[in-house]
């Protein structure tokens, strides 16, 4: 009998979730827009943060075409199956508008065939991998992406460190990582003409906590300077372990070190590192970035991450180019968000080429009295 | 009690409705609803090849992950075009052998199994030895060693970064298709003298080998053929994703399917197959535990990451107060159903 | 390579090898007398630091007094699990017990993640273990030093425990053979908890020590360190006390040196472990210092 109740609940459960979508259609005063992210998982940090950035924005920008704008945030669990459903979920279910995601490329790739297929508009806030948006139409980002950041990193590599020999620790495990590390050696050899300017490639895997073995082996190669493109979990304790083995050449990375665990858990050592990113709230770039820090500031707290600038981005240019179509038809919408042009964001002017992807400033930071500090402005080429 | 006759009209029946069924949800169901309907396929399909050696052979492995990874990247490196690959290798160029090569899906499944059901041979040959535990661990240890290797080969698998864009062969044909293959198959399988041994391995080793009953060579093809249903349910699971990469396959991946398996009932094949739709419709059910609840008068703050904390406690509240989960040992026969009925019907003729 | 790169690297490994040393000689001690192997080892570990943590930054209490009661909550807590995980299933076939002990694990790691949140966690680490000591060029930092001399006080403490006190006899007994040590009126399930206490108190030390070289805290961080402990303890021989300790240090040195003779492997890091223990597995099954067993028919 247990077996037979268990059963029966098993199935109510499961009547909930497929008739649960026929009562959707009654709400069609309400915009939706749908939104998936790691809430949960490796990734839940970063996740979380754009979350936040999209809830402000759909706090002070609640309408557009009259109708309420309702987000829908459904959880991809750092995990490329759930992605998936999560994706489709969101396309079939909540027949939403549009959706914005990822944090963490390879997540947004598994989402890609199906919003592709749906023809359901999808803008990412900070995935920086190409193949995001490579031959996918429905894809788009608001971001800059990587082959730039790490060309952006080995100029200041060659340029302001006067670095000729660079040593790179990269998570293999993380395509962020690796792409990124490809895409500065490329143009980093180009620059010193030298193809033997990356002195050495060290490894490590998501989650490690111990790189004293390959800062060792780095050590004696001597090189002026090493970038690091992780996560900031593992590049917080790779640069202090690096100190303390009495290193001091100058620590280079990417995006994803800009996070307060980074400083937390860094402290002293981690003073003086660099690394590229998509927004500084020292330097309001436009009206639109002064708005986001205030009320940012206001509702939470705090200072804002610069993924969270994006995610705030992400729904603005969804609304903008819903309110340019006139309908909430996913084709049409699409066809504007292509249109995008000159559009002041949070984090800059956000113009969308024809990969979908936004031709935008990177903005370098460093840690300075253990805070993150504004260095320079890149302009792209 | 039924002839064998009749239970083959019977099954082939019911085979038809099945095959009826399949093309109306295939027809009517929304993009959403259909694609948990196909992944509960695909459980069923790597559920029966995980029970096939921890079920009825008793050999606790943990490596599954890892033969899926096998067949899901030898399908997709064999069923993706020229070009798509040109674009995924954008980091490292992909071996000279594979770039121009281009198989239809099901030789390419086929070969995914294979190339998994290769390597099982390969690691069962050392470690089917072990005790236990020890096997466990060795096999966890074998998967994981399988998702390093192709996170550091770049130019095989385009390490961390995975192949995306493959083409969605797996429809609901493909995957129910396969699952009801394997049924089949395991069913033919556990009634011939081999599933007779591998029952008798799990029951007692010692025994079984005095029975004069070879144990290293039940326990390896148990396993082969474990790996290579393994494999093939990697494949699909890749073909309906779009996309894989190594993180895909950590041991997280093998806990699930062990869920599925030991609620369902170790050693039951009809219990792989409950356990499997119930399991993938729940897990996607319970996801309202990770938003907000709205229980028409007050709302529950959901936390994110709830639905992990209640399916492991309920593992363990089924391996500790239920072990034999749904199904026990016990299978579906049409007898014991056609029993049941007048069971039922018989109580409510009072 | 240098004297002195070769012996910076020989510190590195001898520092992470007493880390895995002490958190190893909890697995081998229940798997001792219940052979079992306590998945959710790895798990008590990560609990036992993050109450440390949770005890200096929310209750502000002094590092010492903070690690002595993280000690205690963690020993209640190890025996919690044995309680419901284990001790229910004594009589059932192993693969139960297992699945058990990994259903316990990720329960445990999956809650964690709810209360305590997914994002890291900072170590307050007392600058007593932060220090940088140079010597000849090969640059420790303090709490290296600490952590080997912990793991040894720890071992000899046990030893006694083990081999000169009446309670160690009985978890002897019990691990020889339960039946029998009960006819011997020891009370099985009371040294079974005993045991579970002591191990998980080691593991408890083993994660603030952890945490003080390490220190960024995740509820995730202790699924691979409770592997590779596993490892180190199979590899030394599993049940024998010496044995983890040695397994914990050769995993340790092997980890750091492979890196340092052979850079351009340092993606497999993780496998070699796992590539150690198939091969001790398949030459010398009972372990380094183990003693072979016969089966019994």
């Amino acid at each position: 009998m247990k077996r037979i109740l268990a059963l029966a609940v098993c199935v109510l459960i499961a009547g909930v979730v497929f008739a649960g979508g026929e009562q959707e259609q009654a709400g069609s005063e309400v915009i939706k827009i749908g939104v998936f992210e790691p809430m949960t998982g490796a990734n839940a940090a970063g996740g979380a943060m754009e979350v936040e950035g999209i809830k402000l924005a759909n706090k002070l920008y609640p309408e557009v075409l009259g109708k309420k704008v309702e987000i829908v945030i459904v959880d991809n669990k750092s995990d490329k199956v759930e992605a998936a459903n999560a994706a489709a979920r969101l396309v079939d279910k909540e027949k939403v508008t549009a959706i914005i995601g990822s944090w963490g490329s390879s997540f947004s790739m598994a989402a890609g065939s199906i919003v592709k297929e749906a023809k359901v508009p999808t803008v990412g806030a900070s995935c920086t991998n190409p193949l995001v948006t490579l031959g996918n139409e429905y894809y788009f980002r608001v971001c800059f992406i990587d082959p730039f950041q790490g060309a952006v990193m080995a100029n200041y590599a060659y340029k302001e460190v006067g670095a000729r020999k660079v040593a790179i620790v990269q998570e293999i495990s993380n395509d962020y990582s690796v792409g990124l590390a490809k895409f500065f050696t490329d143009e980093f050899k180009r620059l010193t003409g030298d193809d033997k300017a990356i002195v050495a490639v060290s490894n490590y895997n998501t989650g490690d906590m111990d790189f004293t073995a390959q800062i060792t082996n780095l050590k004696s190669l001597k090189p002026d300077a090493i970038f690091a493109p992780g996560n900031y979990t593992e590049s917080a304790l790779l640069i202090k372990q690096a100190r303390e083995l009495g290193m001091d050449v100058p620590f280079l990375g990417g995006d994803t070190w800009e996070a307060p665990e980074f400083l937390d858990v860094g402290k002293a050592a981690v003073e003086g590192a660099v690394f590229s990113t998509f927004f500084t709230t020292e330097v309001p770039i436009t009206e639109t970035s002064k708005l986001f820090i205030d009320e940012y500031r206001k509702e939470y707290g705090k200072e804002p991450a610069a993924v969270t600038a994006l995610g705030f981005d992400a729904y603005l240019v969804i609304l903008d180019a819903i309110e340019r179509a006139g309908t909430t038809d996913t084709v049409a919408v699409r066809d504007a968000i292509a249109a995008t042009k000159g559009y002041p964001g949070a984090a800059g002017i956000i113009s969308l080429n024809e990969t979908g992807d936004a031709v935008k400033n990177a903005v370098i930071k460093t840690v300075k009295d253990q805070q993150f500090s504004f260095v320079t402005t890149i302009v792209p080429e | 009690m039924m002839t064998k006759r009749q239970n083959i009209m019977y099954t082939l029946a019911a085979l038809v409705v099945f095959a009826g069924i399949l093309f109306l949800l295939d027809e009517n169901l929304g993009a959403y609803p259909k694609r948990i309907f196909i992944l509960a396929g695909i459980y069923v399909t790597l559920a029966l090849s995980l029970n096939l050696i921890n079920g009825f052979t008793g050999l606790f492995t943990l490596g599954h992950a890892g033969f899926m990874a096998v067949g899901a990247y030898t399908c997709a490196l064999l069923t993706m075009p020229p070009d798509l690959k040109t674009m995924n290798f954008f980091l490292k160029p992909i071996v000279p052998f594979l770039a121009n090569v281009q198989w239809p899906f099901l030789p390419a499944l086929l070969m995914g199994g294979v190339l998994a059901g290769v390597i099982g041979f390969l690691i069962a040959a050392p470690v089917l030895r072990l005790r236990d535990d020890y096997l466990a661990i060795a096999t966890l240890g074998f998967g994981e060693i399988i998702r390093i290797i192709f996170t550091n080969t770049q130019s095989l698998t385009n390490g961390a970064l995975g192949l995306k864009g493959l083409p969605r062969f797996t429809t609901v044909w493909w995957s129910w298709g396969i699952a009801a293959v394997t049924v089949f198959f395991m069913v033919n399988l556990i009634n011939s003298s081999y599933g007779k041994a591998f029952k008798a391995i799990r029951e007692d080793e010692v025994a079984a080998e005095a029975m004069g009953i070879n144990l290293f060579k039940h326990k390896v093809i148990s396993f082969t053929i474990g790996s290579v249903i393994a494999g093939i349910g990697g494949a699909l699971m890749g073909h309906l994703l779009g996309a894989i990469d190594p993180l895909m396959f950590r041991f997280l991946m093998t806990f699930n399917i062990l869920l599925i398996v030991v609620l369902g009932g170790i050693g039951s094949i009809t219990g792989s197959v409950i356990g499997a739709v119930i399991v993938t419709i729940v897990m996607e059910a319970l996801r309202v535990l990770d938003g907000t609840m709205h229980l028409g008068f007050m709302t529950i703050a959901g936390k994110p990451g709830m639905r992990m904390v209640i399916f492991s406690a309920l593992l363990m509240a089924v391996v500790i107060l239920y072990q034999k989960g749904l199904m026990g040992r016990n299978e579906f026969t049409w007898d014991g159903f056609f029993q049941r009925l007048h069971r039922m019907s018989g109580r409510k003729k009072r | 390579m240098s004297v002195q790169l070769f012996f910076q690297h020989l510190a590195n490994g001898l520092s992470l090898g007493s880390l895995y040393a002490l958190i190893a000689i909890g697995y081998t001690m229940v798997y001792g007398i219940l052979r079992l192997i306590n998945f959710a080892h790895g798990e008590i570990f990560m609990i036992g630091v993050y109450i440390a943590f949770y005890l200096v930054t929310l209750f502000v209490l002094p590092w010492f007094a903070a690690f002595v009661v993280a000690l205690g909550i963690t020993c209640i807590l190890g025996m919690g699990v044995e309680r419901i995980a284990y001790r229910p299933l004594r009589d059932h076939p192993r693969i139960s017990v297992m699945i058990s002990a990994i259903g316990a694990s990720f329960f445990i790691q999956n809650l964690a993640i709810v209360v305590f949140g997914g994002r890291p966690k900072t170590f307050p680490v007392p600058p007593v273990f932060g220090k940088i000591i140079t010597i000849g060029g090969v640059n420790i930092v303090s709490i290296t030093f600490i952590i080997p001399i912990i793991t040894f006080i720890a071992l000899a403490i046990l030893l006694f425990i083990v081999n000169k006190t009446k309670t160690g006899m009985a978890m002897r007994a019990v691990s020889t053979d339960h039946e029998t040590a009960r006819l011997m009126a020891i009370d099985v399930d009371i040294i079974i908890s005993i045991t579970f206490a002591i191990g998980s108190g080691l593991a408890a030390i083993g994660g603030i020590m952890w945490g003080l070289k390490y220190p960024q805290l995740l509820p995730i961080m202790g699924l691979i360190p409770g592997l590779k402990c596993f490892i180190a303890a199979v590899v030394g021989g599993i049940g024998n006390i010496k044995g983890a300790v040695l397994g914990g240090f050769l995993l340790g040195l092997m980890e750091i040196m492979i890196i340092a003779f052979l850079p351009s492997l340092s993606g497999y890091r993780d496998a070699f472990a796992f590539i150690l223990l198939i091969v001790i597995l398949l030459v010398r099954p009972s372990g380094i210092l183990g003693s072979v067993q016969g089966e019994k028919v």
